[in-house]
């Protein structure tokens, strides 16, 4: 791992997406027009596919090599270099982001190719296909890049391209809202995630390797044990737990997850997409990842499962009132997540990462069968609408089936295989709680993944006449999707079997490198380790997966138990909060969007008038000083000259009266004179 | 004061003399009048000069002063007299009360 | 080249003389004298750029010639990592704001000619080194905005532009205060920024705080600076769109500049004392309320006139971090923000020329109408908050990352701000260019090519330093690194606040 293999195949496996949709954002527009939709989906598909066929390759590639050589290095060039912080632009595949770019290539190509059919008649048929194609470049990003900054990149990538396409049709002006508040919500958790990566490149500074290359941190971190952080915590649990605070934000995790469900208004592939096989679980990613972080900070793991657990069964409740087909998949997704990170959490990392990987497979088929349902149903997501669609969309149905036994957890379904690993790990890592938390919500994700397929497929036909007549399977490249997808449903768990069953677990094999630091080890190999107490366990669990079926299936097939009655007790009180998703909406715009705008409002009142207004009583303070001098000057300056003349003009017009004019009058006033000086002189010399 | 004629007879002839101009200046209405009163002012002053030349030791200095003054005289007899034709042209008249226009 | 700064500052003089020498009738040929002039100021940027070596901390294409030799006054000039990036800056809006000023109909030759005379006051501050040529050209810059603004500016041009120039000439006033106080107390009477810089530890203490926060009030009026930040949203409001692409490209970062020019490199040891208070908290104050009080603006303008105040917060602080990364990300962040919110005035500036108003609310759906024109829209938004791969991204991370060192509390507020930039940015975009169509705006043109070719150069700048940031941060790292290095060297604050 210190001397990683230098390859050049990463680059392209990231930069294909990218050409894709420079490709189609340049001359998408003109190449839809010119030759018609075909060029965009053959551009926007064949540049996944193509980046599918390279990581699948790489991954065989790899498969080949020693596991302690699996570690490959796509260096292209100097990022930043300042300050200590440097970084490249560089490419990083070891085992873990091998599976993320699979699952990402994979599950992504196989939605776009989806999408070719499901936006068929969209107008920005070529916009759609450029933000799906930045979109996986941006995720690529994220999972490849080797270094932490170069993963935030990908970070906020794909929350712009989430942001894009929830909001893709946006002359609704609910949808661009909603995208909004993805966005704006995402970005309070990145803000914990940036301070979380100051911080830990201020501590390995402190150590003398400041750093943020992964692989780097890896090395330093434990030189990090015992360094006291901020507010009372240690660095690493400070670090660690506002990482995780990052994670709520885009893995929709409490307190964060609110944006999730309103994400639901953007097109049905990118909520398969986006909103479930891939973006959201790049907080499992990162918290995998960083999983040499996260182990030294056991304060933080608690809080990671404890959160997890309570989301898993918090969002499972308010999924069992939903009646949009989509809503009730998106709080779906929010309480699956929930359960990866109660695995991450309680140490069990590969186990978080598989039911990552069989969630992408079941949760995309779901969606993308929600899809076609909705599809059919000409836009219809109301699904007390629906009934009865068995017969007219088979193959949807069964896909579907498959992906509600799979996320169930019915064995062999791929959903078992994770699911019930990971309510094991948490009671064996002696979290009983968490345990207690994701068992009952795994009862009621079984009996609202029923509600729905009972409420869409089964019962009669509730929706309009018209609507029942235009009902059709889906087209060809949306059906083979499902089926593909059905079937990974079915069987892709099958490369990690439960311990008690058969000791084959090529998918941990495969991840244990990643998982090699010393304090993961300690975590991972803490608890139990009993195949007898594992089996006990696992039979709790599918038992109550059966009373989850059973409640279902009276509620709403055999319609022999009325859920009204439990919708009523209480008097109705819980089943309006679980209705109303427990009004947390409303409080966050209660308490915090409202009284911020508000106070917007306000600062701009105290700006536009106290602060400027202090500016412009300055200005007027002036001009009243300006023109008190003026009256000082007009009235006293001014005034003492024209006193002075006033005084001459007076005195003038006394003396003039002298003036005679008369020459007899002056020769009289000289001889007067003459003789008074005469007279004068004479008696002075007298 | 051995009989005859002395310095006093002559400086009492000047006397009378400027008297009589002094009151025809003050008194005569006629600007002509006025400046033959001052020609008599002037020629009661050359007298004086004269006596006191003859009488005193000066040599020739009262005579000298005596032409200046008659030169004067002269070039202010004409000044006066045009001044005189101004006035009358624009005043028809060479009165002197009638031309009180600078009086205050 | 060994006059290249020489020439640099007064091409657009004699672009300037030419313009004003021709007839009356040829007025049509004065945009693109001034097209030309600028242009060829560009190219001798770039090839500044280009030959500038990035491994010295030395003044380097230095000229200098005695002036005024009884007072010590030479013509000195000369560039060096602080200040090559800003060169750059002010050739490249220079050039933009030309072609943004296409649309002037009024009295053209005047506005060229004033246009290119503030060009050459901007491009002299930037490469003077001489203190009083500095002030001179500081000067010189002043009287064309403000007719600029006055004549050619909205209804209340006349209030703002006489608000702009009593504002800026109060700040002028401090720092002639200041230059004058440095001169005759100095070791030796000089205007040389060099000689000052390495005469720093002559003047006592109690001094060169008083002449620190002279000059910090000087040049904070610039940037502008919570609480003397009032006059900037008037003059960007009444100013035309190129003047307010210059103002908020260019102008504003004259004042950090400055401070870093005057305050970091003259008076050192005072900057070390209280840029933590001067820059750092009112930098951080900057961040916030600007974001805060654009979020409730209702001018289009208005609101990007906020958002600058907001950005050139992080300038601020990154400058009070006193670290390497705070610092290059600071001069990093001007750069950035001048071709950031040159973007965001043309943006603003194209919907005015069409709607002739500007209120958010009157807006709405013009995506459908004008698809490109949003496009690039959201383009400048997104870089504008900082998106990474955009070059705002870079900049903002090293300020903060450096900030977090030394100020850990103003950069959580700092990073917050992320979230309140992200608010007023999409919530203006949604209300503008999203949601169902105004029909009031009907048959607007789209784009045209000359605001096209005004806007796209700088996406693509924008784009090259966010993934390619080396392209400037190379040339600033050496100078400022040595700057950072004498800061630190002088004794510290006496209490460590806020850490």
């Amino acid at each position: 791992m210190d001397h990683p293999v230098s390859i050049t195949v990463a680059r392209y496996i990231v930069l294909l997406p990218l050409i894709g949709a420079t490709i189609n954002f340049l001359a998408g527009s003109w190449l839809q027009k010119t030759f018609g939709k075909r060029a965009i989906s053959f551009v926007g598909c064949g540049v996944v596919v193509l980046a599918f066929i390279l990581a699948v390759r790489t991954f065989f590639a790899m498969l080949a090599m020693a596991p302690e050589n699996r570690f490959l290095l796509d260096d292209l060039w100097r990022w930043i270099d300042v300050g200590g912080l440097n970084l490249e632009v560089a490419f990083w595949l070891d085992p873990l982001s091998m599976v993320m770019t699979l699952i990402i290539t994979g599950i992504g190509g196989l939605i776009h190719i989806y999408s070719t059919g499901y936006m068929h008649d969209d107008e920005s048929y070529w916009r759609f296909f450029g933000w799906l194609n930045l979109f996986t470049f941006a995720m690529l990003v994220l999972v490849l890049g080797d270094n932490l900054w170069l993963m935030f990149v990908g970070w906020e990538g794909v929350g712009l391209c989430s942001f894009a396409l929830i909001g893709f049709w946006y002359k609704v002006l609910a949808n661009t809202t909603a995208g909004n508040k993805a966005f704006i919500v995402n970005r309070v958790g990145d803000w914990a995630f940036v301070i979380a990566l100051y911080s830990l490149f201020m501590a390995l500074g402190n150590v003398g390797h400041p750093t943020l290359v992964t692989r780097e941190i890896a090395k330093y971190a434990p030189l990090l044990a015992g360094m006291p952080g901020y507010l009372g915590m240690t660095m690493v649990t400070f670090v660690t737990l506002l990482m995780f605070a990052g994670a709520t934000g885009k893995s929709a995790q409490i307190p964060l997850y609110v944006w999730l469900p309103d994400a639901m208004a953007g097109p049905t592939p990118v909520s398969a997409l986006i909103h479930a096989a891939t973006m959201v679980t790049a907080g499992i990613y990162m918290v995998a990842r960083l999983n040499f972080l996260f182990s030294m900070a056991p304060a933080t793991m608690t809080v990671v499962a404890v959160v997890g657990g309570l989301t898993a069964l918090f969002a499972a409740t308010v999924g069992i009132a939903q009646n949009d087909i989509k809503k009730v998949l998106a709080y779906s997704t929010v309480s699956q997540l929930g359960y990866m990170f109660a695995a991450v959490g309680v140490g069990a990392y590969a186990a978080g990462v598989f039911h990552l990987m069989t969630h992408a497979f079941f949760k995309a088929c779901l969606f993308l069968g929600s899809g076609s349902v909705i599809h059919a149903m000409g836009g219809e997501q109301d699904m007390r609408k629906m009934g009865a669609l068995r017969h007219k969309m088979p193959i949807t149905f069964i896909t579907f089936l498959a992906a509600t036994l799979a996320i169930s957890g019915v064995p062999p379904f791929a959903g078992f295989m994770s699911k019930d690993e990971i309510i094991w790990q948490a009671f064996a890592h002696g979290h009983t709680v968490v345990w207690a938390l994701l068992l009952i919500g795994a009862a009621i994700t079984v009996f609202y993944m029923f509600r729905q397929v009972y409420m869409t497929f089964f019962g009669e036909f509730r929706g309009t006449h018209e609507q029942e007549h235009h009902l059709h399977e889906s087209p060809p490249s949306m059906a083979y999707v499902l089926i593909v997808l059905g079937a990974l449903s079915v069987v892709g768990g099958l490369v990690k079997i439960p311990d008690f069953i058969a000791t084959y677990k090529p998918f941990e094999e495969f991840l244990e490198p990643v998982f090699a630091s010393g304090p993961t080890r300690a975590v991972m190999e803490a608890g139990i380790h009993s195949h007898s107490l594992e089996a006990a366990f696992g039979f709790v669990t599918f038992t109550m997966v059966v009373l989850g079926w059973l409640a279902a299936d009276f509620m709403y097939r055999q319609q022999t138990v009325d859920p009204e009655r439990f919708s009523q007790a209480f008097g109705g009180v819980v089943y309006e909060w679980v209705l109303n998703k427990y009004y947390v909406d409303e409080l966050y715009d209660f308490a915090v969007v409202r009284p911020y705008q508000a106070s917007c409002r306000a600062l701009a009142w105290i700006d536009a008038n106290i602060i400027d207004g202090i500016v412009n009583l300055a200005a007027a303070l002036t001009v009243l000083g300006a023109w008190l001098s003026g009256l000082f000057d007009a009235y006293i300056v001014d005034g003492l000259v024209n006193a002075a003349s006033l005084v001459t003009l007076d005195v003038g017009g006394r003396l003039r009266r002298l003036q005679t004019g008369s020459i007899n009058g002056y020769l009289y006033g000289i001889l007067a004179a003459v003789m008074v000086i005469l007279l004068v002189r004479a008696m002075l010399h007298a | 004061m051995g009989g005859g004629i002395g310095l006093n007879h002559f400086l009492l002839l000047s006397l009378i003399i400027f008297s009589l101009g002094m009151v025809c200046v003050l008194t005569r209405r006629n600007a002509i009048g006025i400046l033959m009163g001052v020609e008599l002012i002037l020629n009661s002053a050359n007298i004086n000069y004269l006596a006191f030349a003859h009488y005193g030791g000066a040599k020739y200095d009262g005579q000298v002063f005596a032409i200046f003054v008659i030169m004067l005289a002269a070039a202010e007899a004409v000044i006066g007299l045009a001044v005189v034709l101004a006035i009358y042209q624009n005043f028809k008249t060479i009165d002197v009360d009638a031309t009180e226009t600078l009086s205050g | 080249m060994n006059h290249a700064l020489t020439l640099i500052t007064f091409i657009p003089i004699a672009g300037m003389v030419v313009v004003l020498a021709l007839p009356q009738a040829m007025k049509d040929i004065c945009k693109w004298i001034a097209a030309a002039a600028t242009a060829v100021q560009l190219l001798i940027a770039i090839w500044l750029y280009r030959s500038f070596d990035t491994a010295t901390t030395a003044i380097q294409f230095a000229e200098k010639h005695d002036w005024i030799p009884s007072y010590h006054i030479t013509y000195f000039m000369g560039v060096d990592g602080i200040s090559i990036s800003m060169v750059l800056l002010t050739a490249l809006i220079c050039f933009i704001s030309v072609f943004a000023s296409f649309s002037i109909t009024r009295a053209e030759k005047a506005y060229y000619a004033l246009l290119l005379m503030l060009d050459a006051g901007m491009m002299g501050v930037f490469v003077s080194l001489d203190f009083f040529l500095f002030y001179i050209f500081w000067e010189v810059m002043l009287l064309p905005m403000y007719f600029l603004i006055g004549i050619w500016g909205g209804p209340r041009r006349e209030y703002a532009a006489i608000k702009f120039f009593l504002y800026t000439l109060l700040g002028s006033v401090l720092i002639l205060l200041a230059m004058l106080g440095l001169y005759y107390y100095g070791a030796q009477s000089t205007f040389d920024m060099t000689v000052l810089a390495s005469n720093a530890s002559h003047y006592s203490t109690t001094f060169q705080r008083i002449v620190w926060i002279a000059l910090f009030i000087g040049f904070a009026i610039k940037i502008p600076a919570f609480p003397f930040h009032t006059w900037l949203p008037d003059a960007h409001v009444e100013a035309p769109t190129a003047i307010s692409v210059i103002l908020a490209g260019v102008l504003l970062k004259m004042g950090t500049y400055g401070i870093l020019r005057v305050n970091f490199a003259i008076l050192p040891e005072a900057t070390h004392q209280l840029a933590w208070l001067f820059l750092g908290v009112i930098g951080t104050i900057n961040i916030v309320y600007g974001a805060m009080c654009a979020m409730a603006q209702t001018d289009y303008k208005k609101l990007i006139a906020y958002s600058s105040i907001s950005h050139m917060g992080y300038v601020m602080l990154g400058c009070a971090s006193f670290t390497a990364a705070g610092i290059n990300g600071a001069v990093l962040q001007m750069f950035n923000h001048g071709t950031v919110t040159a973007m965001l005035f043309i943006l603003v500036g194209v919907i005015y020329d069409r709607a002739h108003h500007r209120e958010i609310a009157g807006f709405g759906g013009l995506a459908q109408q004008m698809p490109l024109y949003a496009g690039m829209t959201g383009f400048a938004f997104f870089a504008g908050m900082g998106l990474p791969g955009m070059s705002a991204f870079i900049s903002e991370v090293l300020v903060l990352i450096g900030a977090w060192q030394t100020h850990p509390l103003m950069t959580v507020f700092g990073a917050a701000t992320a979230i309140l930039t992200a608010g007023y940015l999409l919530w203006t975009y949604q209300r503008i260019y999203l949601g169902p169509f105004n029909e009031k705006y009907a048959g607007y043109a789209d784009l045209t090519f000359r605001e096209a070719f005004t806007l796209v150069p700088l996406a693509i700048i924008v784009l090259i330093l966010g993934v390619y940031p080396h392209a400037v941060l190379g040339l600033l790292n050496t100078s400022l690194v040595h700057l950072n290095q004498i800061v630190l060297s002088t004794p510290g604050p006496a209490v460590a606040l806020l850490h």
